[in-house]
Formats: C-alpha cells, sequence, structure tokens
C-alpha cells in the first residue's frame, strides 16, 4: 500500500438552499475541491449520501454527480452508511488510491434535507435504526440518544448542566466558520432554557439537519514531493469498525466500542496514541456521542467525558480541540456529508487555513464518523 | 406500511418468543441466526417471562409519524429478567414517575396505526407497572 494525501478540499456552506439541487450542492463541492488541488481530471468518484432515494428521489449518485462534474465516464459510486456515508467514501476513495488502482481519486459527501417535510426527514433518518425491534416500538433517533445519555447520566452522577460546554464550545467556533449553518454563541443560560426533544436532550444537545456537500481529492503522497507550494496533508491511519445496529443490544449501551475498535486501528497505522493528537473532529449529533467519543478515543476514562468539557479542555486553546470550525451542533449535520465536512475541516487546520479558530501548531488532526447509534463508526489521522 | 414484514414477527410482538442458545444457554431476543455471545448457531425456541426492569427511558412530546395519536408517550430500555434488553413503550403509568430500576411487565397494547394509508393496526407488546393485577 502506497501513502496518499489529501491534494484539496472544497465545501458549501451549510444552509436551507432552497434554490438548490442535490447535484448542484455535490457539484460545487467537488468543482472547488478539483480546483484547490490543481486537477482538471479525475479517475474515480465515491459520494457519501445516506437518503437520497428517499428525500431526493434520486439513487445512483455515482453516475449522476460523475456527469455534473464533467467526469462522464469515470468510474463513480454511491456510498451508504447512514451519518458515516461521508467518512466511508473518504475511505474507500484512500484505499483506491493507497492500491495503487487509482491515481486521483475525490471522496464527496451530500446532503439534501430541505427537499422533504421535517417529519418526514425524520422518519428517514429513523431508518439508520432497527425498523422492527426499535423504530416500530415509537422511536426516533433523538429518543435513542436519549436512552443512551439517561443511563450514562444515571450511572457515572452527571448532571443535565454538565453537558452544556459540548454546546457553548461547539456554537462559539461556529460562529467564526463562514460555512457553518449556525453563526451565533450561545450562553449557559439558553442551553438551560432550550426546551426539551426527547428528555434528557433538548434542543441545545441536538445538532441541525441542514443541506451541504464537501469533498476532498486524494492523490499518491509521492507525487507531491517535489510541489512545496502548500504542506502536503497525509493520512496517516484509517479504521472501521462496527456495532449492533440497535441499541438494546449492545452489551454496554453507554460505550462505543465500534469506536474504540476504528481508533484503536487508525492509532496503529499512524504509529501514535492519543497525546499526539492535536484536534479531533468528532460526531457531536448529540453531547452524549461528543462524550462517548472522547471516551473511546482515549481522551477520558469510560465516565469522564464531560470533565474535559467542563474544565475548557475542549476548546482551541485546550489539550484536546473538538468541533472546532462548530462540530455538528453548530457547522450543521447534513448527514451523509458530515463526514467530509470533518475531513475538509481537519485540513484547514492542518493547512494553517482555520482563521480565528485555528488550533495553534496543529500537525496532526482527527477525524471520527459515526453512523447510526454508534453502530458503524470511522475514524481518520491526518498529518503533516 | 409493509403487512409482511409485520406478521412475521407476530410471536414476538404478541409472546416475547426469543431463543436459547444450545452451545452456551443466553437467552436471546429478538430472534438471530448466529449466537451474539458465543458465535454458535441459535435455533431452540425460548418464550420469556415478561418481566422486567427500566435500564433507561425517555419522553417523547413529538412522537414520529404513526404514533400521534398516542403522544406524548414514554419509551424504555427494559432489561427482561433473562438478560436481554428490549425496546418498548411503557404503559398504564397513571401517576406513577417513571425510574431506572422500576419492575414492569409486559403486556399486549396498540402500538401505532397507519392511519388512512391501508388501514393497518399494529399490536405488540408494550411494558406496565408490576403489581397492577391480572395481565
Ligand atoms: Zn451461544
Amino acid at each position: 500500500m502506497r501513502e496518499v494525501a489529501v491534494l484539496g478540499i472544497g465545501q458549501t456552506k451549510i444552509d436551507e438552499h432552497w434554490d438548490k439541487s442535490l447535484r448542484l450542492l455535490a457539484g460545487e463541492a467537488i468543482l472547488a475541491a478539483m480546483q484547490d488541488a490543481g486537477v482538471e481530471r479525475v479517475d474515480s468518484i465515491y459520494v457519501g449520501n445516506m437518503m437520497s432515494g428517499s428525500a431526493n428521489f434520486q439513487q445512483h449518485l455515482g453516475a449522476y454527480i460523475a456527469d455534473w462534474v464533467g467526469s462522464r465516464f469515470s468510474e463513480s459510486l454511491h456510498i451508504e452508511a447512514a451519518c458515516s456515508s461521508g467518512a466511508a467514501s473518504f475511505r474507500a476513495a484512500l484505499m483506491a488510491v493507497a492500491s495503487g488502482e487509482v491515481e486521483v481519486a475525490v471522496a464527496a459527501g451530500v446532503e439534501k434535507m430541505t427537499d422533504s417535510p421535517a417529519g418526514e426527514i425524520t422518519a428517514q433518518l429513523a431508518t439508520a435504526a432497527d425498523a422492527d425491534w426499535e423504530v416500530d416500538q415509537g422511536i426516533s433517533f433523538v429518543a435513542l440518544n436519549a436512552l443512551v445519555m439517561r443511563r450514562y447520566m444515571h450511572e457515572y452522577g452527571w448532571q443535565k448542566d454538565d453537558f452544556a460546554s459540548f454546546s457553548i464550545n461547539a456554537h462559539a467556533n461556529g460562529a467564526k466558520n463562514p460555512y457553518a449553518r449556525f453563526q451565533e454563541p450561545i450562553s449557559l443560560k439558553a442551553y438551560q432554557r432550550a426546551p426539551m426533544v426527547a428528555d434528557p436532550i433538548n434542543v441545545y444537545d441536538a445538532s441541525p439537519m441542514g443541506d451541504g456537500a464537501a469533498a476532498a481529492v486524494l492523490v499518491p503522497a509521492e507525487a507531491l514531493q517535489r510541489s512545496n507550494a502548500k504542506p502536503i496533508i497525509r493520512v496517516l491511519g484509517s479504521g472501521a469498525a462496527t456495532d449492533t445496529i440497535d441499541v438494546q443490544s449492545r452489551r454496554k449501551p453507554v460505550w462505543l466500542t465500534a469506536a474504540e475498535l476504528s481508533v484503536k486501528q487508525a492509532y496503529k497505522q499512524a504509529g501514535i496514541g492519543p497525546e499526539d493528537i492535536d484536534l479531533f473532529e468528532l460526531h457531536d449529533a448529540f453531547t452524549i456521542m461528543a462524550t462517548l467519543s472522547l471516551e473511546a478515543a482515549g481522551f477520558a476514562q469510560p465516565g469522564q467525558g464531560p470533565r474535559l468539557a467542563l474544565d475548557g479542555e475542549i476548546t482551541p486553546s485546550g489539550r484536546i480541540p473538538i468541533a472546532t470550525r462548530g462540530g455538528l451542533k453548530a457547522r450543521g449535520h447534513p448527514v451523509g456529508a458530515t463526514g467530509m465536512y470533518q475531513i475538509v475541516e481537519v485540513v484547514q487546520q492542518l493547512r494553517q487555513e482555520a482563521g480565528e479558530t485555528q488550533v495553534e501548531n496543529a500537525r496532526i488532526g482527527m477525524a471520527q464518523n459515526i453512523g447510526g447509534s454508534g453502530s458503524n463508526i470511522i475514524t481518520h489521522i491526518l498529518g503533516i | 406500511m409493509e403487512i409482511p414484514r409485520h406478521w412475521r414477527i407476530k410471536s414476538q410482538r404478541y409472546g416475547l418468543v426469543g431463543e436459547v442458545c444450545p452451545h452456551c444457554e443466553i437467552k436471546i431476543f429478538p430472534p438471530r441466526d448466529v449466537c451474539p455471545n458465543c458465535g454458535g448457531e441459535a435455533k431452540e425456541e425460548y418464550i420469556f417471562s415478561g418481566r422486567g426492569e427500566v435500564y433507561s427511558f425517555t419522553s417523547l412530546y413529538d412522537g414520529p409519524a404513526g404514533f400521534e395519536e398516542t403522544t406524548p408517550y414514554t419509551v424504555a430500555l427494559i432489561k427482561l429478567e433473562e438478560g436481554p434488553v428490549v425496546t418498548a413503550q411503557l404503559t398504564d403509568l397513571g401517576d406513577a414517575s417513571v425510574e431506572i430500576g422500576m419492575p414492569v411487565e409486559m403486556v399486549t397494547r396498540r402500538i401505532r396505526s397507519d392511519g388512512d394509508e391501508r388501514g393497518m393496526l399494529i399490536y405488540g407488546y408494550k411494558f406496565r407497572p408490576l403489581g397492577l393485577g391480572p395481565r
């Protein structure tokens, strides 16, 4: 396997893009990434997306998007792994280039959520859970996370307010990212007053929907050795693992086993440990998921994730900065695109292009994308 | 809604029919082909008692499509006394406040309808506080 580098990145603002179609959004991000990379043609395009079939009545995104970006005749596939579709497409592109089979690959993620009414989108999101044994019992995706969060609070003795700092940090960072869905910081008081969705989860624990697309161009690192216009962003590690699709069947619902396994693979490949990570774009679809990711990745002991947030260690100047561009909470969570936003943001940090939320001397960044309630988890480590 | 999908799991929905692994004796619900504990083949039927306790719970004030008529309601993870955890609504709560560890038992109730789509009504298991009398 040869070493792979990320040569270009592109993203759209996450928003309610009433005037833009699925392919227009995907095209914007992909063409921006190709321009950033300085490439005019690509060999393979991997399009991560969760629910275009139900939300936009369009499947088969490989051919649909490849032609749109002027890459008719390229190999192109639609990759689905619920909310982890974005990272799944990045991993597919990575393996294609690493294998030597493909020279220039695009990994993209796109989700166009506002074409369907919100109630239908909620039902479509729930298809990431088990239809027979969870969804038919009246569960929503928020409710599944609420079950995990209440159990976590019960087992480890945390109070509701102890999770506020995750949301406050995300919104503070999102306010400084022009691509973020939300552009305003929030206060502790606002968190405390936020309406409940499924207790203990309130609207400030949960990430917002939105339309968006993000993309990256991957090439063999060896091809870049001589050019020195930009720092070479190398993919140092990649890992993927699954767990049960339903929360009920997990031995320990308050622990993300798939996160632990995927992050260990990625650390091992990179030859590093949690102490070497300068920033971590984790999957804070809910504050409880941020907590569990930090623990599974080795930044906190089991049950101690909220302590990092309370102590200010997750801010851009803290020990382990997370959601540095707003995270899912404030940048937004266009489900199948999210994993690619995380990659784009890690690259921004490593290139020192993260503006006011730049992590000083960032050299190694990690991104972790979670599908379902923790059932498919993919971790990548990038470095310069 | 799709009729065969609900019909084929009726014995689980109405009777909590699961499995016991012939190799490691762990109880399994819902049934599967491969034992999640030892990896052996799981095929032996086992009927659960329907008793358990609340492992976690949440209240939904804005239920998903198909559940509007019972909103608001409480969904829980129930740890069955034989070991497995199931996802189910709580019912017959009255003024009782739900707590983790609360003993509950399975009852059969209407879970959802598909409105005017096909006129289907889905029945299945819910759980209620233990000791309310005959099921
Ligand atoms: Zn067994």
